[in-house]
């Protein structure tokens, strides 16, 4: 039953790791770029939810409405002011500028809504009750987890829909293949990378909302952590691919807890990262990654 | 990552040039000091950028001449601190000559940052691009975490390792206290040591460069297949840059560490080794002067900024920022590049 | 090279045109932030404002973690000591300057916070907030006869073998025994668990003292489990190993933020334990939004109290809800102590501004080794030599949202 209990508990915890991740891999597939801004957004967006729910007393789903559309212009804002004028610069300038982007935010959170923790109004948008209890409440699942891995899947379908039929979607896709040709074919590119931006940072606002409902504690910080970890279940899982986040996300919990609980709660860390590297030694590029050929 | 901004027409000039670069330096401040000019706050940071200089220019061997980018760097500065630190302390009474004890910590710093080179490096090297730079994430995150889990101790008996919890000791003392790190550290650093240290760095890695092995590291960055193909060995040419800034990385750390009298595993994390990838950008990939520059202004940025008090790292995130942005505008870069040059503009841009 | 000149000059003209707006405008002008909070547009300029005395003030600087991750607790110390140094600059006589900079929890820059500090001509030192800068900023302070009260780092590092730096909080092992002794007293539990963080030296130290203590007593420890920074969200395995082992009394030596979640999490998983915290506990009802009910019945051991109904502290705590609208928590309280001391020091030394930081370091030594002291956060606090406080701590119990005594 423990052993059962701790899978639970990695699901959870790897289920917001994967929600984070999507969000990670859309822009990364697409922009081609380590967004390390992604899980500042995130902070963003619990914080804007935080404060429709328990400032001002909104409806809950209205604060999570509210904390999507703010993080999409957020995202949207960025990408044209920091991230678009380095079109054609080399990759690790833009890496450079995403991580000042993240100083930029945690600053600016720190002098909107000061350093002091705000604890989350999770119960205002789960309701009271904690969870649902399996064997006869031997074993218990939060609604939190389970609301979080539905989202999960629903967005990771909804996602393949859309990047497969839709044609804003193909646009991406033939975005994230070569840009050049992409542009050549009469696709917008500048849009099409916008929309993404846009895509990535609402599911950033929902990552937050979920990260913060499961872990009811809030600070300028909350998404670096996170975001750390979800851009390693990310690559974990094979960066691009949008099932492969999905995948990563999930191990990633599960191993993190499992280390803890069998091996060494002081370990985790460092057992988590080495699994990692020895996945990308054995599948260099992620579990569900696309081994690119080289070209001579 | 496929250009080269270092100009191999005029080696020597910048050769010549970043040497006097450095030692102008040093003349200059010690005159001020001397002079009284200089104020604590710049005095007491001259170590720290030292150390600094050091870690960029060696990450600068890493991400500008062997292409390779590394997110784990400070990985290696914290071996070296915490080897380097701990060899000081057991010889304390061995060696009494503070400048030759520091030399050899640094030197003792330096070999295990080079061991973990080889023991990182090998892994790592097979992989490519985006997967690489993660994987020295990971490492540097593993070595953060095993450095603040080790404890070592010193009695009479020698000395004691253990992870995970403290050693049984006859008499003597902890040295490493897991996640309290050292404490209580001689401060042995001057600003002496650390302008030698830069000195030896950059003799270190501009004669690399310009050697035979250099070329070849150059070679396999812009075409490895090709590189290749002429007979270049892949592995032993990127662990040959790969250990040597591991190495250089490790002694800038036991200098860091003896400048302050405590020292922690999680100082070393991710983001110091972000810092100083952002020197590395910034200063210009495969420009050593242009990074030593770097370290040196964006060290004391933040403390110039002090006068900002609560706005102070919002200043500091947003000049990060408009410096990148403006130095990858194609408009602000031709007009330098007419300014200074008198050729056509964009011929860097273009290289892309 | 084109590229890194102009760099240079573009990081130059940057730099020159932040400097020369801030020589302009002293304040920072918050006109960047869209709505900025009340609470960080005045702190600043606030004690410069009153200070005028007659025969100059004493320039009293500190430094703590104003930004990052652990700029809660810098704050609060720099806040409440901000409040004490405008009463004492309103009641005429000692006049404070205060001036805070920022370390980011970080030794180097702290040290660096130091040096800037001691070119502003700082006479008396609040040291720093958190305990490994204060180490490495202890030992500048030594160096350079600087005298140095710090509000709350706790470490034996901080003051070991320096004469001139003192505490005005427990020391980490003072609160790890204490707590066990009051356990084992009241017998609160039988079978304990632990829960620490193991990267912080407030919570290792306070946990090995603990253990040592209990062994001692004779109590049963059955299940000890970690954390860390980056870890520090998900608690399930540990409070799962608490719960295999049959643990009845859960003690929790962190900060109150971790706390809050271990709370939460224990009660989604139908684990109900006493709990029994430290003075980095306190602060936990403050939280914005916290639900006051999960830390009901929760013991902890602390010298402040904001519910406390003497007039010392409801004056104090009035005020800083006033100012910063929000509730102290110990490190305010801490802070607002020292710069209080200071003053009865400073009054009983006959010292006046004029003084270099050397002759006040040896009166200070003199004063606080003699002295007793009555605060918010302890009546009758006295001082060692080797610099630390001797004050008792108060055992408190939540009890329908507020403390009580035990």
């Amino acid at each position: 039953m423990t052993f059962l209990s701790y899978v639970i508990n990695g699901v959870s915890l790897g289920s917001i790791y994967a929600i984070i991740a999507l969000g990670y891999t859309m822009v990364y597939g697409i922009a081609k770029m380590l967004n390390f801004a992604h899980g500042d957004v995130i902070m963003v967006g619990a914080y804007i939810c935080f404060y429709a729910v328990s400032r001002f007393a909104l409806p809950p789903l209205l604060g999570i409405v509210l904390a999507m559309l703010v993080c999409t212009v957020l995202g949207v804002v960025i990408e044209r002011l920091a991230y678009k004028p380095l079109r054609s610069a080399p990759s690790l300038a833009v890496l450079i500028t995403a991580i000042g982007m993240s100083y930029f935010l945690q600053n600016m959170a720190q002098l909107l809504w000061t350093a002091n923790p705000k604890v989350f109004p999770t119960a205002a948008i789960f309701g009271d009750k904690t969870g649902l209890g399996l064997f006869g409440g031997s074993l218990k699942i939060s609604y939190v987890t389970i609301v979080t891995i539905v989202t999960c899947l629903v967005i990771m379908v909804g996602l393949t829909l859309f990047t497969r039929s839709t044609k804003m979607g193909k646009a991406m896709r033939a975005c994230s293949e070569d840009k050049g040709a992409a542009q050549l074919m009469g696709i917008n590119v500048n849009l099409t990378i916008s929309v993404t931006f846009a895509i990535g940072s609402a599911l950033a606002a929902i990552a937050g909302v979920l990260l913060c409902s499961a872990y009811p504690n809030l600070v300028p910080t909350t998404g670096s952590m996170p975001g750390i970890k979800a851009f390693t279940a990310a690559v974990f899982g094979g960066i691009g691919s949008i099932p492969g986040a999905l995948l990563g996300g999930l191990l990633l919990g599960v191993i993190e807890i499992f280390a803890r609980a069998y091996i060494s709660t002081q370990l985790s860390d460092a057992i988590v990262f080495a699994v990692l590297i020895v996945v990308l030694l054995v599948k260099p590029a992620g579990l569900l990654g696309r081994q690119v050929r080289e070209k001579v | 990552m496929k250009k080269s901004t270092l100009r191999l027409s005029a080696p020597a000039k910048n050769k010549i040039f970043t040497y006097g670069l450095v030692i102008a330096a040093y003349i200059i401040l010690r005159i001020l000091i001397s002079g009284g000019a200089v104020n604590a706050s710049l005095q007491g940071m001259l170590v720290p950028i030292c150390a600094y200089v050091v870690m960029a220019l060696s990450l600068n061997l890493t991400v500008g001449i062997l292409g390779e980018l590394s997110l784990g760097h400070a990985g290696f500065m914290s071996v070296g601190a915490f080897s380097g630190v701990v060899f000081a302390i057991a010889m304390q009474d061995a060696i009494p000559s503070a400048p030759l004890r520091l030399a050899l910590s640094m030197a003792v710093g330096a070999a295990f940052a080079a061991l973990a080179g080889v023991l990182v490096g090998i892994p790592v090297l097979r992989l490519k691009g985006d997967y690489l730079a993660i994987v020295t994430l990971a490492f540097g995150e593993i070595i953060k975490s095993l450095i603040n889990n080790m404890y070592i101790g010193i009695d009479d008996a020698g000395m004691h390792f253990k992870l995970l919890e403290a050693p049984a000791l006859t008499g003597g003392k902890m040295i490493i206290k897991g996640p309290m790190g050292i404490s209580s550290i001689a401060k042995l650093s001057s600003f002496t040591a650390g302008f030698i240290l830069v000195l030896i760095a950059l003799f270190v890695i501009l004669n690399l460069i310009q050697s035979r092995s250099g070329r070849a590291i150059m070679a396999l960055r812009d075409n490895r297949i090709a590189a290749e193909s002429v007979g270049i060995g892949v592995t032993k040419y990127k662990l040959m840059a790969f250990v040597t800034s591991a190495a250089l990385a490790g002694s800038a750390g036991t200098l860091y560490a003896m400048n302050y009298t405590t020292i922690v595993a999680n100082k070393f994390d991710f983001n110091t080794s972000i810092l100083i990838l952002v020197f590395v950008v910034l200063g210009g990939l495969g420009n050593m002067w242009g990074s030593i520059i770097a370290a040196t202004a964006l060290t004391i940025l933040p403390e110039a900024l002090r006068q900002f008090s609560d706005y102070r790292m919002l200043v500091y995130a947003i000049v990060l920022i408009l410096v990148m942005l403006a130095t990858n505008n194609p408009t602000i870069k031709g007009f330098f590049g007419k300014l200074f040059h008198k050729r056509p503009a964009g011929e860097e841009g273009a290289a892309q | 090279m084109k590229k890194v000149l102009c760099l240079l000059l573009a990081v130059l003209m940057a730099a020159g045109c932040f400097a020369g707006c801030a020589s302009k405008t002293d304040t920072p002008a918050p006109a960047d932030s869209a709505t900025p909070p009340a609470n960080n547009a005045t702190p600043d300029a606030a004690p410069d404002a009153d200070a005028a005395p007659a025969g100059g003030a004493f320039k009293l600087g500190g430094t703590g973690p104003l930004t990052g991750g652990a700029a809660i607790y810098g704050n609060a110390a720099k806040q409440g000591a901000e409040i004490a140094v405008e009463e004492i600059n309103a009641m005429g006589g000692i006049q404070f300057d205060l001036r805070y900079e920022d370390d980011v929890h970080d030794a180097e820059k702290a040290v660096n916070a130091y040096n800037t500090l001691k070119d502003w001509g700082m006479q008396i030192s609040l040291g720093s907030v958190t305990s490994k800068p204060c180490e490495a900023t202890s030992a500048e302070t030594f160096n350079d006869r600087i005298f140095s009260l710090t509000p709350s780092a706790s470490s034996t590092a901080v003051i070991e073998g320096k004469d001139n730096q003192f505490q005005m909080c427990f020391m980490d092992p003072n609160q790890g025994s204490a707590s066990a002794q009051y356990i084992a007293d009241q017998k609160l539990g039988s079978k304990i668990a632990i829960i620490y963080k193991n990267d912080d030296v407030y919570s290792v130290g306070i946990y090995e003292t603990f253990k040592t203590k209990s062994a001692e007593l004779g109590l049963e420890i059955v299940s000890e489990t970690t954390f860390a920074d980056g870890a520090d969200t998900d608690f399930s395995v540990q409070l799962t190993d608490a719960q295999k082992n049959g643990a009845d009394l859960l003690f929790l030596p962190m900060y109150y933020q971790p706390a809050s979640l271990i709370l939460a999490q224990a009660k989604a998983m139908d684990f109900t334990p006493k709990y029994f915290g430290v003075d980095g506990m306190d602060g936990i009802l403050t939280m914005e939004g916290f639900d006051a009910t999960l830390a009901e019945g929760v013991m902890l051991l602390t010298p402040f109290n904001a519910d406390a109904t003497d007039d010392k502290t409801v004056n104090f705590v009035t005020k800083y809800q006033e100012k910063y609208g929000e509730v102290p928590n110990q490190f305010a309280a801490d802070a607002y102590d020292c710069v209080y001391a200071y003053k009865q020091a400073l009054e009983a030394a006959n010292a006046d501004a004029g003084m270099d930081a050397a002759t006040l370091c040896d009166l200070m030594i003199s004063q606080f080794t003699s002295m007793t002291f009555d605060g918010i956060t302890g009546e009758a606090m006295t001082w060692g030599t080797d610099g630390a406080v001797t004050k008792s701590p108060k055992g408190m119990v939540i009890e329908n949202g507020g403390y009580a005594g035990m």
